[in-house]
Order: C-alpha cells, then structure tokens, then sequence
C-alpha cells in the first residue's frame, strides 16, 4: 500500500510545506483515510515532524483516521436541513447505527459523517449513503433505509 | 459527462473574429454564426437538462440517462446538452425542450419516470401543460400558445439576472458558448488597452463591494496591494463558502465557471500578478470539476498562460481544495491553509492586501465578486452603479431557503425588500403557516421579522438593524420553527468551528451554548432556584456577547454573538416562555414538551407503554394509562404511537 503513497508523493516536490494539504487529501482520495504509516512517510517527504502533521490534519474536518465503513452515510446538518429536524434524523441513525457522527460501526458496514448544507435545501433534511440520496428525511423512515443497505449486502 | 454538443466553429475562428476583434459590433456574418452557437437557431430538436449538484440530488441524473434512452430506443436526432441550473430549486430536476423553428419551453420537476410523457407530448407539438415551467421570449421564433412566459412567473420577475444570466441557458463546460454570449472579450480588451491603475480605477467606479460579507470596495482594495511594491503578489479567489446554508458560490461555478474564471484573470491583472488561486471547498465535487475543465478550456484557447495573445501579461491559476473548517473563509485563515498550515486567523494590520500569502501582497474576492467583474467592464461602471441603490450598487445573488415555497436562488438588485423577496420570489411561506423570521447571514447574521421585514436588502439598511448580510443565505422561518433553538445550532456550530485562538471565542460560545442548553433541557427536578438559574444565564448572553464582540481576533469570534443578540431583541417573549413557562410552542425543543394521558380518550390498549424507551407509561389493560412526568423524557414516541389521539402535549 506505501507504493501508491510513493506514487502520490512522487507527483508533489520535496520539501514543500504548502503542498502538505494537497498531498494528504490525494492520500485520503485514495485509501479512504488517513494512516499513520501513510503520514510517517509524508514527513519523512516534507521534512515535518509527523506530529505536526497530525496536528494539522485534526484541525481540518475533513481529514479521518479510520476507513471508512462500506456504506458511507453523509447525513446534511446545514442550516435548512436543521430547521427541518435534521437532529431527529442523528438521533434516529445513533440508535439505529449505536454510532455518533465520525464514527464507524463495529462491523465497518456503516460511518457516519455531518456535512454543512449539500445544496439541495428544498429537499431537506437529506443525505448521501455512498452515491444514493435520500431526501426529504423522516425520523420514522430511517430504520427501514438503513435496514433496505443491510438486506442488500446480505 | 458527455457535454459535447454540436458547434459550428472552431478555436481559431472564434479567437480571430471574436476575442481578437475589439469593435463593439460583431460583423454580421459572424455575430450569425454565435447565433448558432447559442442555439438561437436550431437545425433539431435539443434536450437540455441541468445537471447541477441540485439537479443531481434531485434525480437529474436519472433523467438524462432516460433521455438518452428515449431518443436511441425512437431512433430520434436530437442534441441533449447538460447546463448548470436554473436556479429554481424546487422545481428540479428542469429540463428544457428547443424545437427548430420555436421558442424554448421549460418543464418541471421531470423525473425520469415523467420523462416520456413529456417528450411524447413535444415530439408531437402538444405541450404537456401540467409540467410546464414557461417558455423563453425571442423574437425570431414562433411562440407555443397557452405557454406562459417563464419570466413572468414570480419567482422570475423581479429578478434581474446578469451574474446569472448564462445559468441554465449555455453548457458550463463550453468555452464556445461562453465566448458566444460576450465572454473573454473584456478580458482581452482589458489587457491590451488598459494599464493596471485604469482597470483598478474602473472597479472602484462602478461601486463593486465585496460580496464575501464585508462589503468592502474592491477597487480600492486592488489598488492598495498594487501600490505597495514587491516581487510577487497574488489573487485569492474565496470558494470556501463557509456558512452551512450556502450553496450559490457552488451554483455559479457550476452554471458558468468561466465567468467567475475571466473575473478572476482580469483581477489578476489589475493587481500585477501572475498567479491566482481559487481556493474551493473540497466536497464540491462537481464544482471542482467544472472549474478544472474551464482551466484546461481557457488554457487551450491561450487566455491562461505565457505572454496572453502578446500583451506581455502572464497568468496561471491554481485551484487548492479547502479541507473543511468554517473559520478558513476567513481571508487570513484561508492564506495559512494554502501556505500548509493549521486556518487559523492572523491579526490584521498588516492587511492581505499588504502582506498576505507568503508574506506577499494578497488580494482576497469572493466568488460572486469576481463574477461581477467581466459585466463592468462589458457595460461600463456606470451600468454597474445605475444597478441597486445608492449605498449598494449592482445585483446580489441570495439563497431562499427553509419555510418558503420557492426555495432556490435568485439575482435581484440590491435594495429589493425583504418582503418582496420571500413573498414575491418566494411566494410566501407554505402550508398556511404564518411568517415567523427570517435569518439572514448564517452564523454571522441576524434576524428579520414581521415588524421590519419591509427594510430594503442592501449593505447599510441591514446593518442598521444589527443584521450582517454575510454570503446571501435567508431561511425563512415558520410558526413551527423555534428561534431559541436556531440561535443554539448558531452557537454549537460556531463552538465547534471556533480555532482556539481566542479564549474569549473558543470559551465564550461554549459558555452561550450552555446557557442555551439550560434553557432548552429539562432539569432532573424543577424549583425556583433552576429557573433563577436559567434567568441568569440569559441575563449573562449579554455581556458575553459584547466581551466575545471585542475581543475576539477575527470575523467568526466577532460575529458569533450577531445571532443572539438579535434574538434577544425581537424574541424576548420565546426566551421568557421557554425559561418560566418552560414550554416551547413551536414544538421543537422536545426535551420541554409534557405529554400526558387523557383518561377520557385512552382505551387502555396498552400499545404506548412497551414502546417507551423511558417506561414511563404505567397502567393496566382496558384502563385509562397515566404518564409519569419525571420520567418523561418528551421524546414524542407514544403520541406517535396512540391510535386514539389519547396522548396530549402541555
Ligand atoms: C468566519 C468567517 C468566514 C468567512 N467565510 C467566507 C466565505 O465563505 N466566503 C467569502 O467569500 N468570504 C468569507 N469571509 C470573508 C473573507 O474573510 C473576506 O472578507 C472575503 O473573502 C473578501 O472578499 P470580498 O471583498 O470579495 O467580499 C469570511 C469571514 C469570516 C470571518
Ligand atoms: S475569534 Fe475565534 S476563530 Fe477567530 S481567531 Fe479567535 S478563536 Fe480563532
Ligand atoms: S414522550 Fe417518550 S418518554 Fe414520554 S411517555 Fe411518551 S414515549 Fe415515554
Ligand atoms: S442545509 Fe442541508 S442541503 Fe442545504
Ligand atoms: S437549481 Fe441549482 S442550486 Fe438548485
């Protein structure tokens, strides 16, 4: 797996700090997230110490230190989907999933992650299980989405 | 994505007889060919559905596929051509049907099931009417009769679109049709005629405010980071588009990129760099990739590059995607970002536009600011002022959002009322609800009510009344929505959002959110005492509020008490209820409500208690239940659960 790293590193030129960014969101585009071998190797690259690059990449929401589940659910907690009882929605999948928002289930089927506003508001509350949307979201509704993703792997 | 469509020209034709002829009239037999270009004429049918990300989500993608379907299965010629969006969200996923001869008609919400029904009826001249949205005006082709015209509709009329005037009409991906409707040729004409100072001193001219939030002229700001001498300078064109209920920057990029992309060239150029940045959320994937395809288009076509067409001027433009972190709209925030570091805000002075990006020169515009720049210098910045009012000239995009029936985005001219905004554009709150609020600005931003919802939407009259207008974003708010519990998702998000930096912004919003907790939780057990508490907590937001205002070192700690203080001033009765009477009316803070039995009602079927998660449900079979009130968490399950409407709420 450190090949492709050597291959996304090898794109970028050494030593440059101001291409840490780019380099961890081209890591993550392709393993899905972040690994501690993958970030030794960026700071051995960049001449970082590898705790600030942890440092940097905590601060920025996007970046995870988990793969991500098989189903990916990105759940919209925008302004419009909360004022259409987008909450409701995360409790409803925290007792359903039993996980929290940037967590993954214990059987790596489902992770949840909260986004800021999708872009579709007339649809709210809404959001994304890998690349399905599901839309106009109700609380009741929840158990049945997620239930209809297991009974398909099955 | 296939976005190739039928163009009758090539590059160096339109290079030569388009970019490179500055008179102001085209000659005829050209300005005939960009007829066709922008499909004023049409030999066949052409299908147009708009494949924005809203247009996505909405099923658009669906639909096309069904298209393409449709046509192959018939046998049919047709040219099916993906545009950006309308801007009507509501009534995606849009398609639009252009037959030879006539004019343009626009459908509604055409899913891929309604899809053949839609275009049967076209392919036999007989509008589906119930799917209509309206028809273009042109007056070279023949009207459909009984159509109604698609700029009369309310959501249409008022608007005046000129940032939006390609939306949903040309393929974002062609750099042809962008050049057909007048695209690139300011920016050609800005470099070979102009010097640096003349194209700053037209922007500061025309008016242009800052369209990030601050409003802040852009011509001046140009013309400070010129001035100050030094090797390098840089533009930063700001996409993060931080605030959670924004979409239109993404809407733009995704409808015209080369719009915002010719803005941002000629910024560049006015400041003397040769190097910009756009720095763009990174979820926005389709943004992204528009945007990257419009940079290799305008590279192809010269206009990025060495020595642009021999004006001597240099341009590149690298696009950086933001990680996700709502503090890194801020311009100095962003510049730490892009130089690899943690977003985090630097005190100003020394402003960007002194030292910024590596220490350089900076300049920072927003999206919707840089795309109003090739339309100054197309018409003049006299056009540009005798747009909007005095104190804020041009036309603003906004994003109408929440409890309104036409939710979308619309361009109107500054100063339009906020009436007539959400109950023309936006025809009015849904479902006979009455009108409540409506939030203006995001986290930064404040509230508009009844009482003062006639105040003109621009920079001054929103600010007199405490309101910050920020990206444009209005969510209009319902009787059934609570405004404590808005101002608290305000305050969690911006807790969450806040760097550290500051105590007072990193503490001080943790502090106001408790106090919003407290007044939305129910205690284990309630006596004078806890709502003594809670009466000081909101005595206390006050003074919060004004020691975060002035302490804090940037925007986000500075504004993040604009939505409480707003809310204590027009809300005092929702705060009152929900700390005395402990009670929520709209119904939203759950945790308030009080659910109980009505003996008369309840048959004693017993299908509420087992559900409760709390068994707070006590009673026996065929008997009248009974709630116990302090183990009652409000969650709402048995009134869902109840057959015979036996359970109430105090
Ligand atoms: C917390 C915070 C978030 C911001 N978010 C944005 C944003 O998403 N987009 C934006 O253009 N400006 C944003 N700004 C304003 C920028 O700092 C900056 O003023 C703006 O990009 C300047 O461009 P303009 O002059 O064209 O408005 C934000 C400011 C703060 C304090
Ligand atoms: S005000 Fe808040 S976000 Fe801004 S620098 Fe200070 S702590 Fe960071
Ligand atoms: S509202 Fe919820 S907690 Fe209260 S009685 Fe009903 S089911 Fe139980
Ligand atoms: S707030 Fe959820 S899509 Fe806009
Ligand atoms: S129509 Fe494009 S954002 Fe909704």
């Amino acid at each position: 797996m450190d090949d492709q790293t050597s291959v996304i590193l090898s794109r970028y030129p050494r030593g440059h700090r101001d291409c840490l960014i780019p380099i961890l969101q081209d890591i993550q585009e392709e393993y899905g997230y972040l690994s501690e071998s993958s970030v030794i190797e960026v700071a051995r690259y960049l001449g970082l110490p590898s705790s600030k690059i942890f440092g940097l990449a905590t601060f920025y929401n996007q970046f995870r230190f988990e793969p991500r589940g098989r189903f990916h659910i990105r759940l919209c907690h925008g302004t419009s989907c909360h004022v259409t009882a987008a909450s409701e929605i995360i409790k409803e999948l925290g007792k359903k999933l039993r996980i929290g928002p940037g967590e993954i289930s214990r059987d790596g089927m489902f992770s949840l992650e909260l986004v800021a506003c999708m872009g579709a508001c007339h649809l709210a509350p809404l959001m994304q299980v890998n690349d399905n949307y599901h839309t106009r979201l109700d609380p009741a509704g929840i158990r049945d989405i997620i239930d209809s993703y297991i009974e398909g792997e099955e | 994505m296939s976005l190739n469509t039928h163009i009758p020209v090539d590059k160096e034709y339109l290079v030569n007889n388009v970019l490179l002829n500055e008179s102001a009239d085209l000659p005829a037999d050209v300005e005939k060919l960009l007829k066709l270009v922008r499909r004023e004429k049409v030999k066949y049918p052409v299908i147009f559905v708009g494949t924005g990300s809203c247009g996505l989500i909405s099923g658009a993608g669906e639909t096309l596929i069904e298209i393409n379907k449709y046509l192959s299965d018939r046998d049919l010629r047709a040219d099916v051509v993906e545009t950006g969006c309308t801007g009507y969200c509501s009534m995606e996923p849009v398609i639009e049907v252009q037959l030879p001869g006539k004019t343009r008609v626009s459908f509604k919400n055409v899913t891929s099931e309604k899809l053949p029904f839609v275009l049967d009826g076209m392919f036999n001249s007989m509008v589906p009417v119930e799917h209509v949205l309206g028809q273009y005006k042109s007056p070279s082709l023949e009207l459909w009769k009984d159509v109604p015209f698609i700029g009369e509709l309310s959501f249409f009329s008022m608007q005046y679109r000129n940032l939006m005037k390609n939306w949903g009409r040309i393929n974002p991906l062609s750099i042809e049709e962008y050049i057909a409707t007048g695209g690139y040729r300011s920016y050609i004409k800005t470099i070979r005629n102009y010097t640096h100072e003349e194209v700053c001193d037209i922007v500061e001219k025309s008016g242009l405010q800052g369209r990030g939030g601050g409003g802040f002229l852009t011509g001046k700001k140009w013309k400070v980071a010129h001035t100050v001498m030094a090797d390098q300078r840089y533009l930063l064109c700001n996409a993060d588009e931080s605030d959670p209920g924004g979409f239109a920057n993404r809407a733009m990029i995704e409808s015209d990129p080369h719009r915002l992309l010719e803005g941002v060239i000629i910024a560049a150029y006015a400041i003397g760099t040769s190097k910009a940045y756009i720095y763009i959320r990174n979820d926005y994937r389709n943004a992204i990739e528009r945007l990257e395809k419009a940079v290799d288009r305008a590279r192809d076509y010269g206009l990025l590059g060495h020595d642009v067409y021999g004006s001597g001027f240099n341009i590149d433009v690298i696009i950086r995607k933001g990680p996700g972190a709502f503090v890194c709209g801020e311009e100095t925030a962003m510049i730490s970002s892009i130089e690899g570091k943690r977003g985090m805000p630097r005190p100003k002075p020394p402003y960007p536009a002194v030292s910024g990006l590596f220490g350089k020169p900076t300049v920072v515009n927003n999206v919707e600011t840089l795309s109003n720049i090739p339309a100054i210098f197309e018409n003049g910045p006299d056009w540009f002022m005798s747009l909007g009012n005095e104190t804020s000239p041009g036309t603003k995009m906004l994003v109408l959002s929440g409890k309104v029936n036409n939710q979308g985005i619309i361009e109107v001219p500054m100063g339009t009322s906020v009436k007539d905004l959400i109950f023309g554009a936006g025809g009015g709150i849904p479902g006979k609800k009455s009108f409540r609020a409506v939030q203006i600005g995001g986290p930064s931003g404040g509230f508009i009510t009844a009482d003062n919802i006639d105040i003109p939407y621009d920079f001054d009259s929103l600010a007199s009344e405490g309101v910050y207008m920020g990206s444009g974003v209005m969510v209009v708010l319902d009787q059934d929505c609570c405004i404590i519990d808005t101002v608290k998702y305000f305050m969690d998000f911006i807790q969450k959002e806040s760097c550290g930096k500051c105590i007072p912004c990193r503490e001080g919003t943790r502090r106001m959110l408790e106090v919003y907790e407290n007044i939305t939780k129910r205690p284990v057990d309630e006596n004078g005492h806890t709502t003594l508490e809670r009466f000081k907590g909101v005595m206390q937001l006050e003074s919060l509020a004004s020691v975060i205002k002035d302490t804090s070192l940037c925007g986000l700690g500075q504004k993040a008490p604009n939505p409480v203080i707003s809310s204590l001033k027009y809300f005092r009765s929702e705060y009152e209820e929900h700390i005395f009477d402990r009670k929520c009316s709209a119904g939203v803070c759950k945790e308030l409500r009080l659910f109980y039995i009505d003996v008369e009602k309840c048959t004693g079927c017993t299908a509420c208690a087992p559900k409760c998660p709390e068994s707070a449900i006590i009673g026996t079979k065929h008997h009248p239940f009974f709630i116990v009130e302090e183990k009652c968490t409000g969650c709402g399950i048995c009134y869902d659960v109840c057959k015979f409407s036996a359970i109430l709420v105090k």
